[in-house]
Protein backbone atom coordinates (compact mmCIF):
# COMPACT_ATOMS: atom_id res chain seq x y z
CA UNK A 1 0.00 0.00 0.00
CA UNK A 2 1.38 3.20 -0.94
CA UNK A 3 1.09 6.30 1.44
CA UNK A 4 1.38 9.63 0.62
CA UNK A 5 4.44 11.92 1.60
CA UNK A 6 2.74 13.52 4.40
CA UNK A 7 2.00 10.80 5.66
CA UNK A 8 5.48 9.28 5.69
CA UNK A 9 6.56 12.83 6.84
CA UNK A 10 4.20 13.19 9.79
CA UNK A 11 4.93 9.22 10.86
CA UNK A 12 8.74 10.09 11.03
CA UNK A 13 8.55 13.11 13.17
CA UNK A 14 6.34 11.23 15.42
CA UNK A 15 8.01 8.54 16.00
CA UNK A 16 11.42 10.25 16.05
CA UNK A 17 10.07 12.67 18.80
CA UNK A 18 9.03 9.58 21.06
CA UNK A 19 11.87 7.38 20.81
CA UNK A 20 13.49 10.56 21.02
CA UNK A 21 12.25 11.44 24.70
CA UNK A 22 12.10 7.66 25.43
CA UNK A 23 15.63 7.99 25.13
CA UNK A 24 16.35 11.58 26.95
CA UNK A 25 14.35 10.20 29.90
CA UNK A 26 16.16 7.13 30.80
CA UNK A 27 19.60 9.18 30.59
CA UNK A 28 18.22 12.06 33.05
CA UNK A 29 17.19 8.81 35.40
CA UNK A 30 19.67 6.94 35.13
CA UNK A 31 22.49 9.97 35.22
CA UNK A 32 22.65 9.78 39.23
CA UNK A 33 23.55 6.00 39.22
CA UNK A 34 25.71 6.13 36.19
CA UNK A 35 27.84 8.82 38.13
CA UNK A 36 28.17 6.78 41.13
CA UNK A 37 29.45 3.59 39.35
CA UNK A 38 31.82 5.45 37.33
CA UNK A 39 32.93 7.46 41.12
CA UNK A 40 33.23 3.59 42.23
CA UNK A 41 35.04 2.69 39.08
CA UNK A 42 37.87 5.37 39.89
CA UNK A 43 38.10 4.86 43.01
CA UNK A 44 38.45 0.79 42.64
CA UNK A 45 41.19 1.49 40.17
CA UNK A 46 42.99 3.76 42.89
CA UNK A 47 42.87 1.37 45.50
CA UNK A 48 43.41 -1.61 43.19
CA UNK A 49 46.79 -0.70 41.99
CA UNK A 50 47.80 -1.07 46.39
CA UNK A 51 45.75 -3.91 47.31
CA UNK A 52 43.73 -6.25 46.47
CA UNK A 53 39.81 -5.95 46.51
CA UNK A 54 38.24 -9.09 45.20
CA UNK A 55 35.34 -9.80 47.10
CA UNK A 56 34.92 -6.29 48.43
CA UNK A 57 31.43 -4.61 47.73
CA UNK A 58 30.82 -1.01 46.36
CA UNK A 59 30.24 0.70 49.75
CA UNK A 60 33.44 -1.25 51.71
CA UNK A 61 35.63 0.26 48.94
CA UNK A 62 34.17 3.65 49.06
CA UNK A 63 34.68 4.22 52.96
CA UNK A 64 38.46 1.77 53.11
CA UNK A 65 38.85 5.22 50.06
CA UNK A 66 37.61 7.67 52.54
CA UNK A 67 39.93 5.97 55.41
CA UNK A 68 43.57 5.03 53.50
CA UNK A 69 43.49 8.06 50.39
CA UNK A 70 44.09 11.60 50.75
CA UNK A 71 44.85 13.30 47.87
CA UNK A 72 45.41 16.86 46.01
CA UNK A 73 47.26 17.67 43.14
CA UNK A 74 50.89 19.39 41.62
CA UNK A 75 52.15 21.05 39.12
CA UNK A 76 55.11 19.77 36.53
CA UNK A 77 57.38 21.53 39.05
CA UNK A 78 56.24 18.78 41.75
CA UNK A 79 54.69 22.07 43.60
CA UNK A 80 50.99 21.92 45.44
CA UNK A 81 48.13 24.03 43.64
CA UNK A 82 45.29 24.26 45.50
CA UNK A 83 43.20 26.61 43.69
CA UNK A 84 42.41 26.63 40.30
CA UNK A 85 42.78 30.50 38.00
CA UNK A 86 39.64 31.03 38.65
CA UNK A 87 40.31 30.83 42.52
CA UNK A 88 38.25 27.46 43.41
CA UNK A 89 39.57 24.51 44.75
CA UNK A 90 41.14 22.06 43.06
CA UNK A 91 40.06 18.31 43.75
CA UNK A 92 41.80 15.79 42.70
CA UNK A 93 39.52 13.21 41.94
CA UNK A 94 38.09 15.72 39.68
CA UNK A 95 41.02 16.39 37.46
CA UNK A 96 40.25 14.66 34.40
CA UNK A 97 43.75 13.20 33.13
CA UNK A 98 42.40 12.52 29.58
CA UNK A 99 41.19 16.36 29.43
CA UNK A 100 44.59 16.98 30.47
CA UNK A 101 46.49 14.96 28.26
CA UNK A 102 45.48 17.45 25.35
CA UNK A 103 47.10 20.47 26.94
CA UNK A 104 50.64 20.68 27.10
CA UNK A 105 52.99 18.87 29.84
CA UNK A 106 53.27 22.20 31.77
CA UNK A 107 50.07 23.56 31.79
CA UNK A 108 48.36 20.14 33.49
CA UNK A 109 47.56 19.74 36.41
CA UNK A 110 48.51 16.29 37.60
CA UNK A 111 46.78 14.55 41.00
CA UNK A 112 48.95 12.81 43.60
CA UNK A 113 46.99 10.41 45.65
CA UNK A 114 48.48 9.36 48.95
CA UNK A 115 48.21 5.55 50.40
CA UNK A 116 48.07 5.99 54.06
CA UNK A 117 47.13 3.56 57.27
CA UNK A 118 43.68 3.93 57.87
CA UNK A 119 43.29 6.64 59.47
CA UNK A 120 46.65 8.47 60.33
CA UNK A 121 47.59 10.41 57.18
CA UNK A 122 51.07 11.26 57.81
CA UNK A 123 52.01 7.23 57.76
CA UNK A 124 52.28 6.89 54.38
CA UNK A 125 52.93 4.02 52.42
CA UNK A 126 52.58 4.61 49.14
CA UNK A 127 52.17 7.66 46.29
CA UNK A 128 49.81 6.78 43.61
CA UNK A 129 50.01 8.41 40.46
CA UNK A 130 47.28 8.45 37.12
CA UNK A 131 48.37 7.54 33.73
CA UNK A 132 47.28 7.98 30.01
CA UNK A 133 47.93 7.28 27.33
CA UNK A 134 48.15 4.73 23.96
CA UNK A 135 46.97 1.53 22.89
CA UNK A 136 46.86 -0.33 20.16
CA UNK A 137 43.24 1.02 19.33
CA UNK A 138 42.35 3.25 22.10
CA UNK A 139 43.46 5.17 25.15
CA UNK A 140 45.05 3.31 27.93
CA UNK A 141 44.94 4.68 31.44
CA UNK A 142 45.88 3.45 34.87
CA UNK A 143 47.72 4.49 38.06
CA UNK A 144 50.95 3.38 39.32
CA UNK A 145 51.90 2.99 42.67
CA UNK A 146 55.47 4.16 44.19
CA UNK A 147 56.70 2.85 47.89
CA UNK A 148 57.76 5.72 49.87
CA UNK A 149 61.45 5.61 48.67
CA UNK A 150 59.92 6.79 45.46
CA UNK A 151 61.39 4.10 43.20
CA UNK A 152 59.97 0.52 44.13
CA UNK A 153 56.64 0.16 42.35
CA UNK A 154 54.41 -1.05 44.81
CA UNK A 155 51.87 -2.06 42.23
CA UNK A 156 50.12 -1.12 39.15
CA UNK A 157 46.51 -0.99 38.21
CA UNK A 158 46.06 -0.75 34.26
CA UNK A 159 43.09 -0.37 32.01
CA UNK A 160 41.57 0.51 28.46
CA UNK A 161 39.44 1.45 26.25
CA UNK A 162 39.06 -0.88 23.28
CA UNK A 163 42.29 -3.21 23.59
CA UNK A 164 41.64 -6.67 21.72
CA UNK A 165 39.87 -9.09 24.31
CA UNK A 166 42.62 -12.15 25.32
CA UNK A 167 45.46 -10.32 23.71
CA UNK A 168 45.95 -6.19 24.67
CA UNK A 169 43.07 -6.56 26.65
CA UNK A 170 45.01 -8.71 29.11
CA UNK A 171 46.92 -5.35 30.89
CA UNK A 172 44.00 -5.51 32.57
CA UNK A 173 44.18 -9.11 34.10
CA UNK A 174 46.37 -9.10 37.43
CA UNK A 175 48.35 -11.76 36.64
CA UNK A 176 49.81 -9.46 33.84
CA UNK A 177 50.06 -6.37 36.72
CA UNK A 178 51.58 -8.24 39.44
CA UNK A 179 54.77 -8.56 36.89
CA UNK A 180 55.32 -4.71 37.63
CA UNK A 181 55.44 -5.66 41.66
CA UNK A 182 59.11 -4.37 43.12
CA UNK A 183 60.60 -3.13 39.87
CA UNK A 184 62.42 -0.04 40.26
CA UNK A 185 62.28 3.25 38.29
CA UNK A 186 65.96 4.57 38.42
CA UNK A 187 68.49 2.82 37.54
CA UNK A 188 72.31 3.01 40.21
CA UNK A 189 73.37 5.96 39.11
CA UNK A 190 69.64 7.92 39.84
CA UNK A 191 68.45 7.90 36.39
CA UNK A 192 65.14 7.62 35.16
CA UNK A 193 64.90 4.48 33.17
CA UNK A 194 60.85 3.37 34.15
CA UNK A 195 59.82 -0.50 33.39
CA UNK A 196 60.21 -1.98 30.04
CA UNK A 197 57.51 -5.11 29.05
CA UNK A 198 59.91 -7.16 26.60
CA UNK A 199 58.01 -8.26 23.36
CA UNK A 200 56.81 -11.95 23.64
CA UNK A 201 56.04 -13.64 26.56
CA UNK A 202 58.32 -16.67 29.07
CA UNK A 203 61.14 -14.83 28.80
CA UNK A 204 64.03 -16.61 31.11
CA UNK A 205 64.38 -15.22 34.48
CA UNK A 206 67.99 -13.94 33.14
CA UNK A 207 66.22 -11.48 31.17
CA UNK A 208 63.90 -10.07 33.81
CA UNK A 209 65.86 -7.46 35.72
CA UNK A 210 64.83 -4.50 37.92
CA UNK A 211 63.76 -2.62 35.01
CA UNK A 212 62.07 -5.47 32.88
CA UNK A 213 59.07 -7.45 33.28
CA UNK A 214 57.69 -10.49 30.72
CA UNK A 215 55.60 -9.30 27.82
CA UNK A 216 52.11 -10.37 26.32
CA UNK A 217 52.29 -12.70 23.38
CA UNK A 218 50.58 -11.23 20.89
CA UNK A 219 50.15 -7.65 21.86
CA UNK A 220 54.09 -6.10 21.27
CA UNK A 221 52.07 -3.23 20.59
CA UNK A 222 49.64 -2.57 23.43
CA UNK A 223 52.82 -3.36 25.40
CA UNK A 224 54.77 -0.74 23.71
CA UNK A 225 51.84 1.37 24.33
CA UNK A 226 51.87 0.46 28.45
CA UNK A 227 55.77 1.39 28.11
CA UNK A 228 55.72 4.60 26.35
CA UNK A 229 52.39 5.92 29.16
CA UNK A 230 54.94 4.92 32.04
CA UNK A 231 57.50 6.58 31.47
CA UNK A 232 55.91 9.24 29.90
CA UNK A 233 54.00 9.89 33.42
CA UNK A 234 56.83 9.39 35.29
CA UNK A 235 59.03 11.68 33.47
CA UNK A 236 55.57 14.46 34.59
CA UNK A 237 56.05 13.87 37.86
CA UNK A 238 59.67 13.47 38.31
CA UNK A 239 60.24 16.85 40.27
CA UNK A 240 57.53 15.62 42.55
CA UNK A 241 59.36 12.68 42.89
CA UNK A 242 62.95 13.76 43.08
CA UNK A 243 61.51 16.00 45.72
CA UNK A 244 59.75 13.44 48.03
CA UNK A 245 62.80 11.00 47.07
CA UNK A 246 65.16 13.76 48.48
CA UNK A 247 63.05 13.95 51.66
CA UNK A 248 62.71 10.35 51.85
CA UNK A 249 66.75 9.44 51.39
CA UNK A 250 67.55 12.47 54.57
CA UNK A 251 65.23 10.89 56.81
CA UNK A 252 66.30 7.63 56.17
CA UNK A 253 70.65 9.60 56.59
CA UNK A 254 69.83 11.22 59.83
CA UNK B 1 -35.08 -13.39 13.43
CA UNK B 2 -34.41 -14.97 16.49
CA UNK B 3 -33.14 -17.94 15.51
CA UNK B 4 -30.19 -15.41 13.24
CA UNK B 5 -29.26 -14.10 16.22
CA UNK B 6 -28.32 -17.07 17.84
CA UNK B 7 -25.90 -18.46 15.04
CA UNK B 8 -24.59 -15.18 15.05
CA UNK B 9 -23.67 -15.34 18.43
CA UNK B 10 -22.39 -19.08 18.19
CA UNK B 11 -19.92 -17.94 15.61
CA UNK B 12 -18.78 -15.37 17.83
CA UNK B 13 -18.29 -17.86 20.13
CA UNK B 14 -15.79 -19.53 18.23
CA UNK B 15 -13.12 -20.50 20.96
CA UNK B 16 -9.62 -18.12 21.35
CA UNK B 17 -6.38 -19.74 20.16
CA UNK B 18 -5.06 -21.34 23.74
CA UNK B 19 -2.44 -18.91 24.25
CA UNK B 20 0.36 -21.72 23.76
CA UNK B 21 -1.47 -23.77 21.11
CA UNK B 22 0.27 -26.32 18.42
CA UNK B 23 1.33 -23.83 16.28
CA UNK B 24 2.52 -20.88 18.46
CA UNK B 25 4.76 -23.37 19.96
CA UNK B 26 6.37 -24.27 16.83
CA UNK B 27 7.15 -20.22 16.87
CA UNK B 28 9.21 -20.79 19.89
CA UNK B 29 10.54 -24.53 19.40
CA UNK B 30 11.72 -24.17 15.90
CA UNK B 31 14.17 -21.47 16.22
CA UNK B 32 15.87 -23.77 18.78
CA UNK B 33 17.24 -26.26 16.76
CA UNK B 34 15.38 -26.99 13.12
CA UNK B 35 15.02 -22.98 12.18
CA UNK B 36 18.41 -21.74 14.60
CA UNK B 37 19.18 -18.29 13.95
CA UNK B 38 22.88 -18.83 14.02
CA UNK B 39 23.58 -22.25 13.01
CA UNK B 40 21.04 -22.64 10.27
CA UNK B 41 20.26 -19.49 9.20
CA UNK B 42 24.13 -18.43 9.90
CA UNK B 43 23.10 -14.92 11.41
CA UNK B 44 24.84 -12.75 14.49
CA UNK B 45 27.73 -14.72 14.00
CA UNK B 46 30.04 -11.35 14.45
CA UNK B 47 28.75 -11.51 18.45
CA UNK B 48 29.10 -14.94 18.62
CA UNK B 49 32.49 -14.86 17.99
CA UNK B 50 33.43 -11.75 19.60
CA UNK B 51 31.82 -11.93 23.14
CA UNK B 52 32.09 -15.74 24.31
CA UNK B 53 35.48 -15.98 25.65
CA UNK B 54 33.75 -15.91 28.89
CA UNK B 55 30.53 -17.04 30.53
CA UNK B 56 29.34 -14.47 32.34
CA UNK B 57 29.86 -11.12 29.61
CA UNK B 58 27.80 -13.51 26.99
CA UNK B 59 25.27 -14.85 29.42
CA UNK B 60 24.83 -10.46 29.75
CA UNK B 61 24.73 -10.51 25.52
CA UNK B 62 22.12 -12.96 25.14
CA UNK B 63 19.83 -11.40 27.58
CA UNK B 64 20.12 -8.02 25.86
CA UNK B 65 19.62 -9.64 23.14
CA UNK B 66 16.69 -11.31 23.78
CA UNK B 67 15.22 -8.50 25.46
CA UNK B 68 16.09 -6.51 22.54
CA UNK B 69 14.45 -8.45 20.25
CA UNK B 70 11.23 -9.37 22.24
CA UNK B 71 10.48 -5.58 22.96
CA UNK B 72 11.63 -4.30 18.96
CA UNK B 73 9.34 -7.57 17.36
CA UNK B 74 6.08 -6.27 19.84
CA UNK B 75 6.59 -2.88 19.19
CA UNK B 76 7.21 -3.37 15.58
CA UNK B 77 4.38 -5.54 15.52
CA UNK B 78 1.86 -2.93 16.93
CA UNK B 79 2.95 -0.51 14.83
CA UNK B 80 2.77 -3.30 11.55
CA UNK B 81 -0.43 -1.61 10.29
CA UNK B 82 0.43 2.46 10.12
CA UNK B 83 4.44 1.70 9.59
CA UNK B 84 4.63 3.06 5.16
CA UNK B 85 6.07 0.28 3.03
CA UNK B 86 9.01 3.00 1.76
CA UNK B 87 10.58 3.95 5.28
CA UNK B 88 10.12 0.53 7.25
CA UNK B 89 13.57 0.03 7.40
CA UNK B 90 14.64 3.12 9.04
CA UNK B 91 11.77 2.73 11.19
CA UNK B 92 13.24 -0.70 12.07
CA UNK B 93 16.68 0.94 13.04
CA UNK B 94 14.87 3.77 15.13
CA UNK B 95 13.55 0.99 17.15
CA UNK B 96 16.10 -1.12 17.59
CA UNK B 97 18.62 1.47 18.03
CA UNK B 98 16.65 2.55 21.19
CA UNK B 99 16.13 0.04 22.71
CA UNK B 100 19.77 -1.24 22.66
CA UNK B 101 20.96 2.57 24.22
CA UNK B 102 18.34 2.43 26.92
CA UNK B 103 20.05 -1.67 27.32
CA UNK B 104 23.38 0.23 27.52
CA UNK B 105 22.26 2.66 29.67
CA UNK B 106 20.94 0.64 31.92
CA UNK B 107 24.23 -1.37 32.05
CA UNK B 108 26.12 1.38 32.58
CA UNK B 109 24.13 2.67 35.72
CA UNK B 110 23.99 -1.17 37.17
CA UNK B 111 26.15 -3.63 35.74
CA UNK B 112 29.36 -1.16 35.15
CA UNK B 113 32.04 -3.58 35.22
CA UNK B 114 30.26 -5.46 32.48
CA UNK B 115 29.52 -2.10 30.08
CA UNK B 116 33.14 -1.83 30.54
CA UNK B 117 33.91 -5.45 29.24
CA UNK B 118 30.97 -5.26 26.33
CA UNK B 119 31.74 -1.95 25.59
CA UNK B 120 30.85 -1.94 22.02
CA UNK B 121 29.37 -5.11 21.61
CA UNK B 122 26.18 -3.87 23.13
CA UNK B 123 25.90 -1.37 20.42
CA UNK B 124 26.69 -4.02 17.74
CA UNK B 125 23.28 -5.29 18.98
CA UNK B 126 22.20 -2.51 16.32
CA UNK B 127 23.92 -4.06 13.10
CA UNK B 128 22.67 -7.98 14.51
CA UNK B 129 20.94 -9.51 11.65
CA UNK B 130 19.21 -11.62 13.81
CA UNK B 131 17.15 -8.68 15.07
CA UNK B 132 16.02 -7.00 12.10
CA UNK B 133 15.69 -10.07 9.93
CA UNK B 134 13.01 -11.03 12.48
CA UNK B 135 11.54 -7.75 12.41
CA UNK B 136 11.43 -7.76 8.81
CA UNK B 137 10.28 -11.75 8.15
CA UNK B 138 7.84 -12.04 11.05
CA UNK B 139 7.15 -9.22 13.28
CA UNK B 140 6.14 -7.21 9.93
CA UNK B 141 3.06 -9.97 9.22
CA UNK B 142 2.41 -11.03 12.04
CA UNK B 143 -0.05 -10.24 15.77
CA UNK B 144 1.74 -9.13 18.84
CA UNK B 145 1.55 -12.22 20.82
CA UNK B 146 2.46 -14.43 18.38
CA UNK B 147 5.64 -11.59 17.44
CA UNK B 148 6.53 -12.37 21.48
CA UNK B 149 6.59 -15.65 20.87
CA UNK B 150 8.47 -15.62 17.77
CA UNK B 151 11.35 -13.03 19.17
CA UNK B 152 11.67 -15.56 22.56
CA UNK B 153 12.13 -18.16 20.71
CA UNK B 154 15.02 -17.19 18.41
CA UNK B 155 16.47 -15.44 21.34
CA UNK B 156 16.67 -18.60 23.01
CA UNK B 157 18.18 -20.31 19.91
CA UNK B 158 20.48 -17.58 19.80
CA UNK B 159 21.33 -17.59 23.73
CA UNK B 160 22.14 -21.54 23.82
CA UNK B 161 24.36 -21.25 20.98
CA UNK B 162 26.29 -18.76 21.81
CA UNK B 163 26.27 -20.32 26.21
CA UNK B 164 27.27 -23.50 24.86
CA UNK B 165 30.49 -21.80 22.67
CA UNK B 166 31.19 -19.74 25.91
CA UNK B 167 31.22 -22.58 27.94
CA UNK B 168 33.86 -24.68 26.14
CA UNK B 169 36.06 -21.16 25.13
CA UNK B 170 36.35 -20.15 28.69
CA UNK B 171 36.58 -23.93 30.12
CA UNK B 172 39.48 -24.71 28.02
CA UNK B 173 40.94 -21.14 27.23
CA UNK B 174 41.03 -20.18 30.80
CA UNK B 175 40.25 -23.29 32.96
CA UNK B 176 36.96 -21.19 34.69
CA UNK B 177 33.29 -21.53 34.56
CA UNK B 178 31.90 -18.18 35.43
CA UNK B 179 35.13 -16.87 36.64
CA UNK B 180 35.88 -19.96 39.13
CA UNK B 181 38.29 -22.27 38.53
CA UNK B 182 37.33 -25.37 37.29
CA UNK B 183 40.38 -27.48 37.02
CA UNK B 184 41.88 -26.10 40.30
CA UNK B 185 38.85 -26.97 42.24
CA UNK B 186 39.50 -31.09 41.11
CA UNK B 187 42.73 -30.84 41.55
CA UNK B 188 44.70 -29.97 37.95
CA UNK B 189 45.97 -26.47 39.29
CA UNK B 190 48.92 -26.78 36.08
CA UNK B 191 45.97 -27.92 33.55
CA UNK B 192 47.36 -26.30 30.35
CA UNK B 193 44.77 -23.54 29.17
CA UNK B 194 44.37 -23.57 25.31
CA UNK B 195 45.19 -19.60 23.75
CA UNK B 196 43.55 -20.70 20.68
CA UNK B 197 40.42 -20.84 22.69
CA UNK B 198 40.78 -17.14 23.87
CA UNK B 199 40.50 -15.56 20.19
CA UNK B 200 38.13 -15.49 17.39
CA UNK B 201 39.47 -18.79 16.10
CA UNK B 202 38.25 -20.96 19.08
CA UNK B 203 34.90 -19.85 18.39
CA UNK B 204 34.94 -20.85 14.77
CA UNK B 205 35.85 -24.22 15.97
CA UNK B 206 33.68 -24.84 18.36
CA UNK B 207 30.71 -23.41 16.01
CA UNK B 208 31.66 -25.62 13.40
CA UNK B 209 31.52 -28.56 16.12
CA UNK B 210 27.91 -27.65 16.87
CA UNK B 211 26.91 -27.33 13.40
CA UNK B 212 28.72 -30.35 12.19
CA UNK B 213 26.60 -32.31 15.52
CA UNK B 214 23.66 -30.99 14.74
CA UNK B 215 23.20 -31.47 11.09
CA UNK B 216 24.10 -35.45 12.13
CA UNK B 217 21.33 -35.26 14.17
CA UNK B 218 18.77 -33.50 12.33
CA UNK B 219 19.78 -34.35 8.58
CA UNK B 220 19.53 -30.76 7.27
CA UNK B 221 21.33 -30.28 4.20
CA UNK B 222 22.26 -26.62 2.95
CA UNK B 223 20.08 -26.65 -0.65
Amino acid sequence: MQRSNTYVIVFSAILTIVLGGLLSLANQGLKPMQQRSVELDNKKKILGSVTDLTGKKGKEILQLYDETIESYVVDIEGNKVEKDEKGNPIVAENVNIAKMSKLPPEKRLYPVFCYHSPGNEDDIQAYILPMYGKGLWGAIFGYIALETDMNTIKGISLDHESETPGLGARITSKEVQNRYIGKKIFDDAGTLVSVTMLKGERHPASQLDDHHIDGMSGATLTGNGVNAMIMDYLGYYLKFIEKNRGAANKTASL
Amino acid sequence: MSTETIEKQEVQKKPAEPILSKRRKKFVLDPLSDDNPITIQVLGICSALAVTTQLKPTLTMAISVTFVMVFSNLAISLMRKLIPNRVRIIVQLAVIATLVTLVSEFLKAYQYDMYKELSVFVGLIITNCIVMGRLEAFALANKPWDSILDALGNGAGYSWIILTVAFFRELFGSGSLFGWKVFEAIGFPNFPTNGLMVTSVGAFFILGLIVWVQRIKTGYVER
